[in-house]
């Protein structure tokens, strides 16, 4: 009798723990699919978040393309005062003042790489890198502040001459010399993309396999005909987009832009005079835009901006993943 | 056989030539790294004398009156940055692990895609999205519309270094633990993801670095206050857009408190980059 009643006691106990081992299955099966539902939800939430911000500016600069439609692109009045926007002189601005920015950042960029990847002794190497990597990580209002009080009156003053009595006889390079100008919006914008471009060219470099290199020495070239022979070209299109990179950092960089380049909507010949960019004036007169027309038009700067930038990173994305990859061609 | 003349100084040439070459990338090097210098040097020596203790405990005074600080755009950008911060963290993290666990699939690879152009996306344009979506229905500018555009910038950066980080923990860690009968949640947060962690503090503290410096997504979200203001549904101020509105002003009194501002801002960013980088060096970083 008490034999049965232990067995039965037992059965019981064991049932119960079964049970208990079904419910914690259970439960586990809840606690998997609770988070894998949540970590999916928030990877969404990005996909969305890129959605919502792409409809966000079409929507937002609707009223804008509806009363200019292909105009506005092609128009340089912008005029707040009548309510007439047109986008050229800030596409304008923008186009030159980045061309200016790459055309000096891009050499000196890719000499810089070629120095931390091929020239430097291990330790300097990684010293420098860590410079180059402060360079980014400084404020662009701190560049921006030191444009306005340093930079600018210092390119005025002894850059400006130099170029204007050596070149002068190019309309880029004339009339009166104020500290707020394209050049000096280029010249800043060159300071900031560098080390993004020089940082993505570095790894790029790197990537160049070791035997490459070995092949270019033993056939007796000099350390430079290796470069030339064998890292150049292995990494042609990394630094393309690397370049790339850079020009979609320079299009959408705002506030030191603002504060140097003068902010005019015209579109003027010369390098010296201030200009404005698509981001500039955005920044500049979004707060105080006064009409629901005007707010639209600005929208649709930032809607030419974002569709612009997408453009590039993509394309630089490519070109850089593959040469990483190692699927350059190595000619 | 001898080597001819010719033979010499062509050789002479080409190796002079490649020392010449060499020379310019360190001179490249150089120039590049010009501007790190000029602007540091710049910020302490004028940055330095005019700060003061005022600085730190006033806000700004009335056009025309010497003094003030900016006591209230140091308190906002940490408001600014902690409610990002809350938002920004845990959703890239999370986002970060689906990305992990699902490195091929096609949605896995969309949201990969999105999170890198998003990070290309100039911040100016992400002010305008966190203007239209959190301004307008709010009916004035936020410190709330503000972190929300601080939050955007910051979660793709936060979502792909989780992303890489976890992918570094050893699979036989994660297998161990489920081997154990550890569910897989709980794997993935107490075994992978701290494991992790290091690597993932760093992309953090370098995506704060990033979001702390940002002065183009607040101007029309959070707009800026010269006044004493931690309401989450005002303006408030923030030291870079303090920095920026002091700058291009034409009072001499201003500008000079706007070299403190950015000496301080600099200041925060680079403590966060450096340190960053400093303890991670050597040992703590993931790769193991």
């Amino acid at each position: 009798m008490a034999d049965l009643f232990e067995a039965a006691a037992g059965t019981a106990a064991l049932e119960r723990r079964e049970a208990r081992r079904k419910l914690g299955f259970r439960m586990r099966g809840f606690g998997d699919r609770f988070f894998g539902v949540l970590t999916l939800g928030l990877g969404l939430l990005i996909l969305s978040i890129l959605c919502g911000l792409a409809l966000a500016l079409i929507l937002g600069s609707a009223a804008s393309i509806q009363k200019f439609g292909l105009r506005f692109i092609i128009s340089t009045d912008w005029d707040p005062a009548n309510d007439v926007y047109g986008a050229l002189p800030f596409i304008y601005g923008t186009v030159v003042s980045s061309l200016i920015a790459l055309l000096i950042a891009a050499p000196l960029s890719v000499g810089t790489a070629l120095y931390l990847s091929e020239t430097a002794p291990e330790w300097l190497s990684r010293r420098v890198g860590f410079m180059v990597e402060l360079l980014a990580a400084i404020p662009s209002v701190v560049y921006g502040l030191w444009g306005i009080f340093v930079l600018g009156p210092w390119l005025r003053d002894y850059v400006e001459p130099v170029l204007g009595e050596g070149l002068g006889f190019l309309p880029l390079f004339t009339g009166p010399r104020i500290s707020v100008s394209m050049l000096c919006a280029g010249v800043l914008l060159a300071i900031m993309v560098l080390p993004y471009i020089a940082s993505v060219c570095t790894d790029v470099f790197r990537a160049v396999p070791r035997t490459q290199r070995e092949a270019a020495l033993a056939l007796g070239a000099t350390r430079w005909e290796m470069v030339q022979i064998a890292v150049l070209p292995y990494g042609r299109s990394g630094i393309i987009g690397a370049i790339i990179l850079g020009l979609g950092r320079a299009l959408g960089e705002t506030i030191a832009v603002a504060m140097v380049i003068g902010n005019r909507p015209e579109i003027s010949a010369s390098l010296f005079a201030p200009s404005a960019t698509l981001a500039s004036v955005i920044a500049n007169e979004f707060a105080e835009a006064t009409s629901s027309l005007y707010l639209s038009s600005l929208m649709e700067l930032g809607l030419v901006l974002l569709a612009v930038g997408l453009l590039l990173n993509v394309a630089a994305r490519v070109l850089v993943l593959n040469a990483k990859r190692g699927e350059g061609e190595a000619r | 056989m001898i080597p001819s003349n010719s033979d010499v100084s062509r050789q002479f040439r080409r190796k002079l030539k490649s020392d010449l070459m060499i020379g310019m990338t360190a001179f490249a090097t150089m120039l590049a790294l010009a501007p790190l210098f000029l602007v540091l040097g710049y910020l302490v020596s004028k940055g330095a004398s005019s700060l003061n203790l005022d600085f730190f405990i006033r806000t700004p005074k009335p056009v025309g009156e010497q003094g003030g600080g900016m006591a209230n755009a140091i308190v906002g950008t940490f408001e600014l940055v902690g409610i990002a911060c809350l938002v920004g963290i845990p959703i890239g993290i999370g986002a970060g692990l689906y990305l992990a666990e699902h490195p091929l699939s096609t949605l896995g690879r969309a949201i990969r895609f999105a999170a890198d152009i998003t990070m290309g996306v100039p911040s100016i344009v992400i002010g305008i999205f966190a203007y239209a979506v959190v301004v307008r229905p709010m009916h004035g500018f936020s410190a709330l519309a503000g972190s929300f555009a601080l939050a955007v910038i910051m979660i793709p950066l936060v979502t792909r270094t989780t992303e890489e980080m976890v992918k570094l923990v050893p699979r036989e860690l994660r297998e161990a633990a489920l081997a154990l009968g550890v569910p897989r949640w709980r794997t993935s947060l107490s075994v992978v993801v701290r494991t992790a962690m290091a690597g993932i503090a760093t992309g953090v503290i370098l995506a704060i670095a990033r979001i702390t410096g940002e002065t183009a997504p607040l101007l029309f979200t959070a707009f800026g206050n010269q006044f004493w203001s931690i309401s989450v549904t005002h303006p408030i101020a923030a030291l870079t857009v303090q920095v920026y509105a002091f700058a291009i002003s034409p009072f001499a009194d201003w500008q000079r408190q706007a070299w403190a501002g950015a000496l301080v801002l600099t200041c925060i960013v680079l403590t966060l980059e450096i340190g960053v980088r400093w303890m991670t060096s050597g040992s703590a970083r993931v790769p193991r």
